[in-house]
């Protein structure tokens, strides 16, 4: 079980209040996205959650555990990959575990079966800039899922990659969501993303930033290839630009 | 394409060098600047042969004060760079500090550690640390307070501690840094062991090079200026090639660039 619960989240730097009661949950399996515009305060929200930073007041729970101000819970991944370029594939999807002192061997063992699941077997040696752009990411997110097991805080991890690439790698994690059923918080700035991803959408809104809708997204549709172009789509999109 | 560019740009020294040696060689022969000033090419080659049995022993000498200072430098220049790296303040009072040092002439300090330390290898040594550990301080802390502040955040949240992030990130995303610095301070610790020597000593290239020119045997004078270029020369190339074996994911590029065209 997976279970993440934020609770009256406040933040200021200085006198400037960033962050004021903010509350979202994610359940188990779920895709829930946090959108909002530039520096409406998403990424401070996000290093509340994963820990780096603390907030004023407010709680961080996880599966009834209070880790407010504590990392190594969630790992999280951003729209730069941050592979580092001098380890192999395996290298960098070990790291997290040798940083828990655990053995080479073991994190190996651990980590070679889930190569297969995202899609990089045969890339074990290889180092990241002998990659493309979407492959990388997945190496990246191959890491983040060893790191924090099921829960996966995601920061604008597609926006660099190219349409295409982008379209193929939303069916992909949608199916590898299906398939090992992952717990995600995703932050985004784009409505498409955001819909065709997510379970529930959180908007992030004003100054300082609150949740100003929670919108669910349960088309039936919602699991094809064109998701994308069918009514309940522009619906959804209509009523999430409508309140940013 | 490319490759034949820059096939030509690596000839083009070596022709511009053996153009240079042609000009003085005829200089010489035609008697232009006497002999005894300027000695032929072709007579420094000579006296590198004649005398290469003292050459070879008077290196080994230098080598040995070079290869120490330059690893006593490394080790100093990596440790001030950590702590200067780690502690804001240490970084603020001594980087200042750190660039004054190196306004002071080494010329000026070599009889200053011949007095304190004698005649012996320790103030060769000595004097090749204070020259050599500079660079290395200098561009690791560059490559330290460079690193991705994303990256770094990235360590935290799997949970590593500050030495962790060191090891496993700043210290191997300042690889390159680290060669720039070893480049240089190859080069510095060879000349800075033959001004060492000169300033006094027993044995080693500059000894050697003060006892000929003395006897005004410019010769075997530029027979040993010519080795000393040839071993940092030398040094140079085994630290490009120690740089190529140490960072393998450089050598594997085209791929990517075929990709991304």
């Amino acid at each position: 079980m997976d279970q993440i619960e934020i609770k009256n989240i406040k933040k200021s730097f200085g006198s400037h209040q960033i962050l004021n009661d903010i509350s979202i949950h994610v359940d188990s399996h779920e895709i829930v996205s946090i959108l909002g515009v530039s520096g409406v305060g998403k990424t401070t929200l996000f290093n509340i959650v994963a820990g780096i930073s603390n907030p004023d007041q407010g709680q961080v729970i996880y599966n009834q555990q209070d880790i407010t101000g504590q990392s190594g819970f969630f790992s999280y991944m951003l729209q730069k990959d941050l592979l580092l370029p001098y380890r192999t594939i395996m290298g960098n999807a070990i790291l997290p575990s040798i940083i828990k002192n655990t053995s080479k061997k073991e994190a190996i063992q651990k980590a070679a079966p889930a190569f297969k699941i995202f899609g990089l077997e045969g890339t074990e040696n290889k180092y990241p800039n002998q990659l493309s752009g979407g492959m990388r990411q997945r190496a990246a997110l191959l890491r983040t899922y060893l790191a924090s097991k099921n829960v996966n805080l995601l920061d604008e991890p597609f926006s660099a990659l190219d349409e295409l690439t982008k379209r193929n790698i939303y069916k992909w994690y949608l199916d590898l969501n299906q398939k090992i059923g992952t717990t995600t918080l995703l932050i985004t700035h784009s409505v498409d993303e955001a819909v065709t991803l997510s379970d529930r959408v959180y908007i992030l809104s004003g100054q300082p930033a609150t949740i100003t809708k929670e919108l669910v997204i349960d088309s039936p549709q919602k699991r094809t290839d064109d998701f994308e172009l069918t009514e309940d789509f522009l619906k959804y999109k209509k009523e999430i630009l409508t309140s940013l | 394409m490319k490759k034949s560019t820059s096939t030509n740009i690596n000839l083009l020294p070596g022709i511009v060098i053996l153009g240079l040696l042609i000009i003085w060689q005829i200089i010489s022969q035609l008697n232009i600047i006497p002999t005894y000033m300027l000695p032929s090419p072709i007579s420094v080659i000579e006296a590198f042969v004649s005398d290469f049995g003292n050459l070879m022993s008077n290196m080994w000498i230098t080598l040995l004060e070079a290869l120490w200072g330059l690893l006593l430098g490394i080790i100093l220049g990596l440790l001030i760079a950590l702590v200067m790296d780690m502690f804001e303040p240490i970084y603020r009072a001594v980087y200042p500090l750190l660039v004054i040092s190196q306004t002071v002439p080494t010329v000026a300090i070599a009889p200053l550690l011949i007095l304190w330390f004698g005649y012996g290898i320790m103030p060769k040594v000595v004097l090749i640390t204070i020259t050599t550990f500079f660079p290395v301080a200098v561009e690791m802390l560059d490559g330290f307070r460079s690193t991705d502040h994303d990256l770094i955040t990235l360590m935290k949240t799997f949970g590593a501690s500050r030495w962790k992030i060191y090891y496993y990130v700043k210290f191997p995303s300042s690889i390159d840094n680290f060669f720039a610095s070893l480049k240089i301070s190859v080069a510095y610790s060879v000349v800075s062991a033959v001004i060492a020597e000169w300033v006094g000593g027993f044995n080693g290239l500059g000894v050697y090079m003060t006892r000929v020119m003395k006897a005004y045997s410019y010769d075997k004078m530029f027979a040993v200026i010519f080795l000393i270029s040839i071993i940092s020369l030398l040094l140079i190339f085994l630290v490009n090639l120690l740089q190529k074996i140490m960072t393998p994911w450089r050598n594997s590029h085209h791929e990517q660039s075929r990709s991304s065209n």
